[in-house]
């Protein structure tokens, strides 16, 4: 395989390996979509597609060159070339899991909107942020003063309410 | 006969997983009862398993009739013994804790059998993609749980950790994947031989293999630079789950790491690729560090042992990575130790909030004149976790420390030194954090020389000083802790009454504790003994 890479370049990788091309992409456009994106749905659907680029490398190492389906009819010929069963069988688990993941991650989201109504991370750290539950961000400012009022204040904007409310 | 033991121990908390449903549907509180049933059945299992393995040595299942290498196996030896009878005998615990400090419900104990069920089966398996399911169930069950006193920001949390959780758990699916390309099977046993015989330890596949294992496992133990869902996760969680969790949830997936590195790769395999044993070492030695000091800077008492959990499973990365006989028996002790040490602090931070209601360093001074009991074997657990003998903790760090060492002098050279150097660092910052929690329970509060018992003063430099974690909590939700009239924290409104010590706390998680902290002390003076019984399990993988 390697030999193939050195001698006939990226463009025979791309003729006689596409299957392995697309699992590198799609893996590295999960990745990316999870780490990047701010919202938790969309975080979610990027790891739906890092999980289905792992199933696309286990269904690709399967494949034999004119294999057929691996079934033999009862009575059968015996012998013959079928493609390894084996990684769909893990493939289909593996599918399951994934499906249970997705599943408590929506949910997970539905209790995050029903309680801040949103789902953009950014806009979820400020309320996290004000309501206390995550560290609050310190201000070059507030920095010098003591910690108490960096709990309330510092944060800045956000929470200035509390004094002005009333 | 005596293998279909090994199935019974998977099999019995997964079918008990489906009754607290099934049976919820009709009556009213019937979970747990029936996960006590469930968990103390799998303890009586794991303990005529481990009989079984004492006497008789090993013993294998070939699930469903299919022989391994095609079919499915469950092995026992004396490793997954051991960590088998900690997986039941501290979900056992947890439940006398679960019952008083909820969260209730029948669901909840549904989650709990099916995470006891998937960390019997990580243990057990002896099949690199059974494993994978494993891993999966156990943590599935564990974003449940986090999630489960419906809170928004544990939601969060628990999303953290099953975004970052399921890429370590698919990294890791993705390493067994391209060890089934390299060695087309998915036995332990048969990996370990057919690597040698189809690809060498040198093949590009086996060796990427290994590397996207041990990175999707150690997303899942947490270890420093991948660390960062798990203090959230701990501390958002509701304190049963933080316990089960913590003692539990990060040793399994340690433990997967260790049977991977020495069963499947084997240490010939880390002798061949010293770049990738000295990478893991490297990052293990950061993780000790980073752990430790991260751990002495919070005022959550719950986001303080986290932390100090990235660090010590740094120490049993470290332990792994150094590949000799001594470190990797340190790493195993520690492995035991820290479960059995974080069960004992999770659980009586667990209980001091629920009979005295704070988390907080801050508020809890003098809580060792309160709660006398609950506050010393917090106490006793924490110098366990800083490594004073006699206790287990000592044990691990020391043996890890002198493999350490021995692979610096036996011409690891710098790395192993720096290993060394690191763990006595971080035993350092251990000291640190878990004296100022001793100086906090005994030698602070109202009525004391030098009054230390100020605590509005002195509160804003302690949070200055963290990370910031819970300053807002402390200034925001929370009014100032209750006290009593001599000034030692006041018992929250309803607190259970123990019949059995003054500690506002209920008896059955407090003898658990006791149990706890007896484990850990007696276990440190069995040095010779745990070395004798891991003895054959380092006899073989450095045969």
């Amino acid at each position: 395989m390697f030999a193939l890479a050195s001698a006939g370049g990226a463009v025979d990788i791309l003729a006689t390996r596409h299957a392995y091309v697309a699992f590198a992409l799609l893996l590295c456009i999960g990745l990316y979509m999870m780490i990047a994106n701010p919202n938790l749905v969309k975080k979610i659907i990027g790891l739906n597609l890092f999980q289905t680029a792992i199933f696309l490398l286990f269904i690709a190492s399967a494949y034999v060159e004119g294999g057929s389906i691996p079934i033999v009819p009862i009575g059968g010929p015996e012998g013959g070339l079928y493609v390894s069963p084996l990684p769909h069988v893990l493939v289909l688990t593996a599918i399951v899991v994934g499906v249970s993941l997705t599943a408590v991650g929506l949910a997970l989201c539905i209790r995050i909107y029903d309680e801040y109504g949103t789902l953009r991370t950014d806009t979820l750290r400020e309320l996290l942020r004000d309501e206390g539950s995550i560290p609050a961000r310190r201000s070059p400012n507030a920095a010098g003063t003591d910690g108490e009022p960096a709990a309330d204040g510092s944060a800045g904007a956000p929470d200035a309410g509390g004094e002005t409310d009333d | 006969m005596i293998d279909v033991l090994l199935p019974l121990a998977v099999v019995v908390p997964i079918v008990a997983a489906t009754l607290p449903l099934a049976l919820g549907l009709r009556y009213d509180r019937v979970g747990w009862p029936i996960a006590a049933v469930g968990t103390t059945a799998v303890a009586g299992i794991a303990a005529a398993i481990a009989a079984e393995v004492v006497v008789n040595g090993p013993f294998d299942h070939a699930l469903g009739g299919f022989l391994p290498p095609v079919g499915i196996e469950l092995v026992a030896d004396r490793l997954s013994v051991a960590v088998l009878l900690l997986v039941a005998a501290v979900s056992v615990a947890t439940l006398a804790f679960a019952r008083v400090a909820g969260p209730r419900g029948n669901p909840f104990y549904s989650a709990y059998l099916l995470l006891v069920g998937g960390l019997v089966g990580m243990v057990l398996t002896g099949d690199l993609f059974n494993l994978f399911v494993f891993l999966e169930i156990t943590g599935l069950t564990t974003y449940a749980l986090i999630a489960s006193d419906r809170s928004g920001a544990s939601a969060y949390a628990s999303l953290k950790y099953l975004v970052v959780g399921t890429v370590g758990a698919s990294l890791y699916l993705l390493g067994v994947g391209y060890v089934f390309l390299a060695t087309g099977t998915l036995n332990m046993l048969d990996v370990q031989a057919q690597i040698v015989a189809q690809a060498g330890y040198g093949d590009p596949l086996v060796r990427a293999s290994y590397a996207f294992i041990v990175t999707g496992l150690a997303l899942k133990i947490a270890i420093f630079p991948v660390h960062s869902w798990q203090p959230d996760a701990y501390q958002r969680a509701p304190d049963s789950v933080t316990t089960v969790v913590a003692a539990l949830v990060s040793t399994t997936s340690a433990y997967a790491l260790i049977r991977v590195t020495y069963t499947v790769f084997t240490v010939d395999f880390l002798a061949a690729n010293e770049g990738i044993a000295t990478a893991l070492l490297v990052v293990s030695t950061v993780s000790i560090v980073a752990g430790s000091a991260l751990a002495a800077m919070q005022s959550n008492l719950k986001r303080m042992f986290a932390y100090s959990s990235v660090a010590q499973f740094g120490m049993i990365g470290a332990a792994v990575a150094l590949a000799n006989e001594t470190a990797l028996l340190g790493g195993i002790v520690h492995l035991i130790g820290h479960g059995i040490m974080k069960f004992g602090l999770f659980l009586g931070i667990g209980l001091l909030a629920l009979g005295y209601g704070s988390r907080q360093m801050s508020d809890l001074a003098s809580a060792a004149r309160a709660a006398p009991y609950t506050s010393g074997a917090v106490a006793v657990l924490g110098l366990g976790l800083v490594g004073i003998p006699p206790s287990i903790g000592f044990l691990g760090k020391w043996y890890i420390g002198v493999g350490a060492v021995d692979a610096g002098l036996a011409g690891g050279g710098a790395v192993g030194i720096a290993v060394a150097a690191a763990i006595f660092v971080s035993t350092l910052f251990t000291l640190s954090y878990v004296a100022r929690l001793i100086e906090r329970f005994y030698f602070a509060g109202a009525g004391l020389p030098g009054d230390h018992g100020e605590i509005f003063g002195d509160r804003g430099d302690d949070d200055a000083a963290t990370d910031g974690g819970d300053a807002a909590a402390v200034g925001g939700r929370n009014e100032s802790p209750a006290k009593t009239a001599d000034g030692l924290p006041a018992p929250v409104e309803g607190a259970p009454r123990s019949w059995l010590v003054p500690d506002r706390v209920p008896t059955a998680p407090l003898l658990a504790l006791g149990l706890a902290v007896l484990a850990t002390v007696a276990l440190g003076f069995g040095g010779f003994a745990l070395a004798e019984w891991f003895g054959p399990f380092l006899a073989e993988v450095f045969a």
